[in-house]
C-alpha cells in the first residue's frame, strides 16, 4: 500500500517560487493498476518521481507498506529504488548493450542481499549463489534474465541491440529491465506515448498480464485517456498542480463524471 | 629515382629517428594525460549542476583551471616549465624531457574532451540508471563511460592528432622529433626537400591515427548499428 500524505513540491528559481504540486494525498492499494492523468504541465512527472524519489517532496511524505520512504537516503535509497522499477517514454536502454546485458543492468548492480527470494526458485536462488556472498552469480542473473526475456516474449532478440528493435520491442526490454529486481511497485511515466496505437495496446496488455501474474502495482501517469480506460482499475485526476478527482475509473470516467473532469477530459482528448 | 635513393642514404637514419622520437613523444604524452584527463573529465562531468554529483563551487574552480591550462600558448607553457621539466626528467632537452610539457598541455585537453563526450549521453538513461538503484560509481563505469565509448575513442584519436602537432613544437626547442626536423634542415639550412619528407611523414602519421580512431569507434559502436 502507498500512501501519498500532503506532497507538495515547489520548485526555487532565483526570484520566484513554482508550486508543481500542491497538497496531493492518494492511496494506492497493492496490485492496482492506478492512473494519474492530466494534462501537460500538471505535475503529474513530478508526482511520480517523488515516488522513487528522483525527486525529494518540499513537503509532506509518501508511505510505502506503512515505512516512511521520504526520509531515506544513501544505500538506504538505493535499496528502496530496487524494490521500485520505472519505464520511460523514451525507453532509456543502454544503446550500446545488448538486450540481455540491458535487462542484467539492474542485477548486476544488486546484492545479494537485497534480492527477493521467492516462491518456487528460491532453492535453487540459494544454490546458484551459494558461494557467492555479495553480488549475485552470473548463473543466477542469467537464469532470471532468461525468465523475463520469456515475459516480454524477446526471446529470439537476447543478443540483439536496441537500436536494431522496434519502439514496443524497446519498451518490452525496459520493462523486463525493470522487473528483473522483483519490485513490488512499477512506476510507468508516459510509456505509450512514443508508441502507435496497436503498439500501446499491446504494451498496455502486457502491463496488465505482468499485473495479474505477479501483483505488481503499477503506477502509470498519461495524457492518453484510452490509456487509462484501457488498464487502470483506479484513477486520479491531476490539475494545475492538484489532485481534482480521485476513485474508481468507472467511477470518475462514467456517466455520473464532475463537470471539472469533463471539461478535462475534453482538453485531454483533444491534446 | 637515383637521387631519391641517394637522398634517403644520406637522411634515412635521421628521418626514422625523427619519426621514432615524435612517436614516442606523442603516444608517452597521451597515455600519461589520459590517466589525468579521464578523472578529472569525469569529475567535471558530474560536479556541474545537473550532474550526478553537484558541486557547484568546486565545478567552478575545476572549471577556471582547466581553462587557464588551455588558454596558454603551448610555446609559452614550454618554455614557462621548464624549471619543472629539470626537476622531474633531469634535462630539459630531448623527446623524454619535452614529453613533460606535452602531458601538461595535454591533461585540460583530454579533460575537456572527456567531459564532452559524457555530455552526450541523453539524461533519461542516467535517470533510468539512478531508478534502478545504481549508485555513483556504478553510473560512472557502467553507465556513462561504457556508453560514450564510441565518442571517446574518437577524442582520444583528436588529442593525439593534436599532440602529434605539439610535438613539431617541441622540437624547435631541443625536443628532436620531425618537428625539429623540419626546422633545423629545412628552415635554418633551406633543404627544402627534407622540410618535404618530414611534412608528408606528419601527414601519414596522423592520416593513421585518424583512421584507427575512426575504425575503432565504428567498431564499437552499437548505437549506428541497424538504425533505419
Amino acid at each position: 500500500m502507498i500512501k501519498i500524505r500532503d506532497l507538495t513540491k515547489i520548485f526555487k528559481m532565483k526570484n520566484d517560487e513554482l508550486v508543481v504540486l500542491n497538497n496531493i494525498n492518494l492511496d494506492i492499494e497493492d496490485g492496482d493498476i492506478f492512473g494519474i492523468i492530466g494534462m501537460s504541465g500538471a505535475g503529474k512527472s513530478t508526482l511520480i518521481r517523488c515516488i522513487n524519489l528522483l525527486e525529494r517532496p518540499t513537503s509532506g511524505y509518501i508511505e510505502i507498506d506503512g515505512v516512511d520512504i521520504t526520509t531515506k537516503r544513501g544505500n538506504e535509497l538505493l535499496k528502496l529504488r530496487k524494490n521500485i522499477g520505472m519505464i520511460f517514454q523514451n525507453f532509456n536502454l543502454l544503446m550500446q548493450k545488448s538486450v540481455k546485458k540491458n535487462i542484467a543492468f539492474g542485477l548486476e548492480i544488486t546484492k545479494l542481499r537485497e534480492f527477493k527470494i521467492e516462491g518456487m526458485a528460491e532453492e535453487e536462488w540459494r544454490r546458484l549463489n551459494y558461494f557467492k556472498k555479495k553480488q549475485l552469480k552470473k548463473e543466477a542473473i542469467e537464469k532470471r534474465v532468461n525468465e523475463l526475456l520469456k515475459v516480454v516474449d524477446l526471446e529470439e532478440k537476447a543478443d540483439v541491440y536496441p537500436s536494431q528493435l522496434s519502439g514496443g520491442q524497446r519498451q518490452r526490454v525496459a520493462i523486463a529491465r525493470a522487473l528483473a529486481t522483483k519490485p513490488s511497485v512499477l512506476l510507468c511515466d508516459e510509456a505509450t506515448s512514443a508508441l502507435d496505437s496497436m503498439t500501446t495496446k499491446s504494451i498496455l496488455n502486457l502491463l496488465k498480464k505482468i499485473n495479474e501474474e505477479t501483483k505488481v502495482t503499477i503506477i502509470i501517469i498519461t495524457h492518453e485517456m484510452n490509456v487509462v480506460q484501457e488498464i487502470c482499475n483506479k484513477v486520479a485526476v491531476l490539475d494545475k498542480s492538484e489532485v481534482v478527482e480521485t476513485g474508481h475509473t468507472d467511477e470518475v470516467f462514467g456517466n455520473k463524471s464532475s463537470l471539472i473532469v469533463q471539461n478535462l477530459l475534453g482538453g485531454v482528448v483533444n491534446e | 629515382m637515383n637521387s631519391l635513393t641517394a637522398f634517403f642514404q644520406a637522411n634515412g637514419p635521421m628521418l626514422l629517428e625523427g619519426v621514432l622520437d615524435t612517436l614516442y613523444m606523442t603516444f608517452t604524452a597521451t597515455i600519461v594525460a589520459y590517466i589525468f584527463g579521464v578523472p578529472i573529465g569525469i569529475l567535471a562531468e558530474i560536479t556541474r549542476k545537473g550532474g550526478i554529483h553537484p558541486m557547484s563551487l568546486f565545478n567552478k574552480v575545476l572549471g577556471w583551471i582547466i581553462n587557464i591550462g588551455r588558454s596558454i600558448p603551448f610555446i609559452i607553457l614550454l618554455v614557462a616549465v621548464m624549471p619543472f621539466t629539470r626537476i622531474v626528467v633531469g634535462t630539459t632537452i630531448g623527446p623524454k624531457a619535452a614529453t613533460v610539457p606535452l602531458i601538461i598541455a595535454a591533461i585540460p585537453f583530454v579533460a575537456r574532451l572527456v567531459e564532452t563526450s559524457l555530455r552526450e549521453l541523453d539524461d533519461g538513461v542516467i535517470e533510468a540508471a539512478k531508478a534502478m538503484g545504481a549508485n555513483d560509481r556504478q553510473i560512472i563505469f557502467k553507465v556513462m563511460l561504457s556508453e560514450t565509448l564510441p565518442s571517446l575513442v574518437l577524442g582520444s584519436s583528436l588529442a593525439t592528432i593534436t599532440l602529434v602537432g605539439y610535438t613539431a613544437m617541441a622540437g624547435a626547442v631541443g625536443g628532436r622529433g620531425l618537428g625539429d626536423i623540419a626546422i633545423r634542415f629545412g628552415y635554418y639550412r633551406y633543404q627544402p626537400d627534407i622540410m618535404i619528407v618530414t611534412i608528408v611523414l606528419l601527414v601519414i602519421i596522423v592520416q593513421i591515427i585518424q583512421s584507427i580512431g575512426h575504425i575503432v569507434s565504428k567498431k564499437l559502436d552499437k548505437k549506428s548499428k541497424g538504425e533505419s
